[in-house]
């Protein structure tokens, strides 16, 4: 029952403090959106004077930007993102809704490969110290994490799908051949550094004092590591968890460039190169709630992993 | 009870003490072997050393300027007779001549971009940890909420609003990089200033911003040395990220990021094209984290332990 009520304390006071990161979030967005030089009206013809100042009635901008920032403020309280300024009869909402079940299948997708096969390599490694095995397991890691998503993805659309033609080059039709070359380069570098993570913290705890007991025990090598050692190894890489969607959310920018994929990354990429204001904004802003409650989410995981956390009050 | 027992116990303690005293430097000359003996960090060193050295020089010693068409070979596979080593682009550019000039921006970026947010993240989390307190959680809680912010998407944000001109990626990238390094430095002075030699700085009458200076700063040199080498290869890959998506350097100005990009184009008929920047790129970056990776064993302190 105590431990209950503070872990429901510890959650809620956590979930208040998300409240000022929401809000610099939308605020750093807005204003810094609003400095741009140039208006969303500006790459095209030069429009008449009047349709101008229509247009910019129709989207709010002739008024105060402290009238127009809370306007936004409000609007996005009710989860409303606005019109598009560059798709035409398009809402935001409706273009986030568009991509984001692509962009979530690929990234979830990656999430789960990652966290398994590097998990799986870092306790290969941890376990194999020092030989032949460990040394190229890490040295491939290194690899993983030292080249970019970018040069990964064009060499094996060279090699798969250009010259031995097994796979599709891009393109996206829901079919599992189209999300093989996706999946695996996005989660390659999240892949590498979980392995990391998981030799060295696997590598301390097979080196403390419970492990050495439960060897003493008699306890056979496989039981040790599953009922003892994996737990606490894994917690370095459940904190990691949070980052690692950020770095691939950032990826998944790259990938869905490279693979043409209609995700919410290429929506991201083109509203960038065309002054989609509320475009843009709106996929920040959506991108930086998903990561604040993933962070939140993972934060409460590792409270509930690691008893030492759990109860602690003080901090 | 007698003097002398007293003594013959204090001596040997004594002779100890300063045998240590003149091993005065000795943190940083462990480190220093310890680096030496690390061979891929050693390696690593040495072939960003020749890459340096290629960068900078080898565009003066090629005969093709890296704006020049020859007409002669467009996309043109690498051969020694054409004088292109590496081939050439689709408009008869010389690939090499144009990654080295690339790689020039690439490395400079990654110079100036970690530098700036090591002036940042120093100073920031010298000033939170020294003087702790509230001003200290009210400046890690903003450390905190920028770091919970999708910064990638920030980065673009800032590139979109103001323009491409390589200064402003300078300051874009610095500015979202210094975060982990105001929180390592903080750490590291929260302990620092409760050691006797800043309680004597302070008994001597020496103001916050000196002892800031003169006694934080410096002894916070190995760890921001080591983070320093960690967040050069972070910064050149953000570079190359926002080239390679367009939204970095622009024309006639290069960087690897914006060679691959370009490559992709080509890499069907050309793969050359894709393949020359990539690998320069790729052995930076792996050599970056090689030598971040040697100084980071070297300097740890639970090593030393």
């Amino acid at each position: 029952m105590i431990q209950d009520s503070g872990m429901a304390r510890h959650s809620l006071r956590r979930l208040l403090g998300l409240i000022p990161t929401l809000l610099m979030l939308i605020t750093v967005a807005f204003f810094l959106m609003r400095m741009a030089p140039g208006g969303p009206f500006d790459s095209e013809k030069i429009l008449p004077p009047e349709i101008e100042a229509n247009l910019n009635a129709k989207y709010h901008l002739d008024e105060p930007l402290l009238t127009q920032y809370f306007r936004y403020l409000g609007q996005v309280a009710t989860l409303d993102f606005g019109p598009s300024f560059q798709y035409k009869d398009w809402t935001v909402n409706e273009l986030i809704a568009q991509g984001l079940p692509i962009s979530l299948t690929v990234g979830v997708a990656a999430m789960i490969l990652a966290f398994v096969l590097g998990t799986l390599l870092g306790i290969a490694a941890a376990l194999r110290q020092n030989t032949a095995i460990d040394y190229s397991l890490m040295g491939f890691a290194m690899l993983g994490i030292s080249v970019p998503n970018f040069v990964i993805a064009p060499i094996l659309i060279l090699l798969l799908a250009v010259y031995a033609g097994w796979l599709p080059a891009g393109g996206w039709d829901w079919s599992i051949a189209n999300m093989v070359l996706p999946v695996v380069t996005l989660s390659l570098p999240v892949t590498a550094y979980i392995a990391r993570l998981t030799r060295a913290s696997m590598i301390e705890v097979l080196n403390s004092n419970f492990i050495r007991t439960a060897r003493a025990k008699g306890l056979p090598e496989i039981v040790v590591i599953r009922r003892h050692a994996l737990r606490p190894a894994l917690l370095p890489v459940i904190s990691f968890l949070g980052p690692a969607t950020a770095g691939m959310i950032s990826g998944s920018v790259v990938i869905e460039r490279i693979f043409s994929i209609p995700g919410l990354g290429s929506y991201f990429v083109q509203g960038a190169l065309n002054r989609d204001y509320t475009l843009v904004m709106g996929v920040v802003i959506f991108y930086g709630v998903l990561i604040i409650v993933l962070n939140f989410l993972v934060d409460l995981i590792y409270a509930w992993l690691n008893p030492k956390v759990r109860y602690d009050e003080k901090h | 009870m007698t003097k002398s027992t007293e003594n013959s116990v204090i001596d040997p303690f004594e002779a100890a003490l300063s045998v240590r005293d003149v091993k005065g430097r000795a943190p940083w000359e462990d480190a220093w072997h310890r680096l030496l003996k690390n061979r891929a960090a050693v390696y690593s060193a040495f072939i960003m050393a020749i890459m340096l050295l290629l960068v900078v020089f080898g565009p003066m010693l090629i005969s093709w300027e890296s704006d020049f068409t020859d007409w002669d070979h467009t996309s043109s596979p690498p051969s020694v007779e054409s004088g292109h080593w590496f081939g050439t682009d689709a408009v008869g550019r010389d690939i090499l001549v144009r990654t080295l000039e690339g790689g020039r921006i690439s490395l400079l970026v990654g110079l100036v971009a970690t530098i700036v947010s090591l002036l940042i993240g120093v100073s920031y989390g010298a000033v939170a940890g020294y003087f702790g307190g509230p001003t200290d959680r009210m400046m890690m809680r903003v450390v905190d909420i920028i770091y919970a912010l999708p910064f990638m998407f920030f980065v673009i944000l800032l590139m979109v609003v103001f323009g491409r001109h390589i200064l402003f990626i300078f300051l874009a990238i610095g500015a979202v990089n210094w975060l982990d390094m105001a929180r390592i430095v903080r750490g590291q002075t929260l302990s620092l200033k409760n050691t006797e030699f800043v309680e004597a700085a302070r008994a001597c009458g020496v103001g916050d911003w000196a002892i800031i200076r003169r006694h934080i700063i410096p002894n916070l040199l190995g760890l921001v040395i080591v983070y320093a080498t960690l967040t050069i290869p972070q910064v050149i890959l953000l570079e190359s990220f926002l080239s390679f998506l367009g939204l970095g350097v622009q024309e006639p100005m290069s960087s690897w990021g914006a060679l691959v990009a370009d490559g992709v184009q080509d890499m069907e008929s050309a793969p050359w094209t894709l393949i020359v920047p990539a690998v320069f790129l790729t052995i930076t970056l792996y050599c970056f984290n090689y030598i971040g990776d040697g100084l980071r064993d070297a300097f740890d302190p639970k090593d030393r332990l």
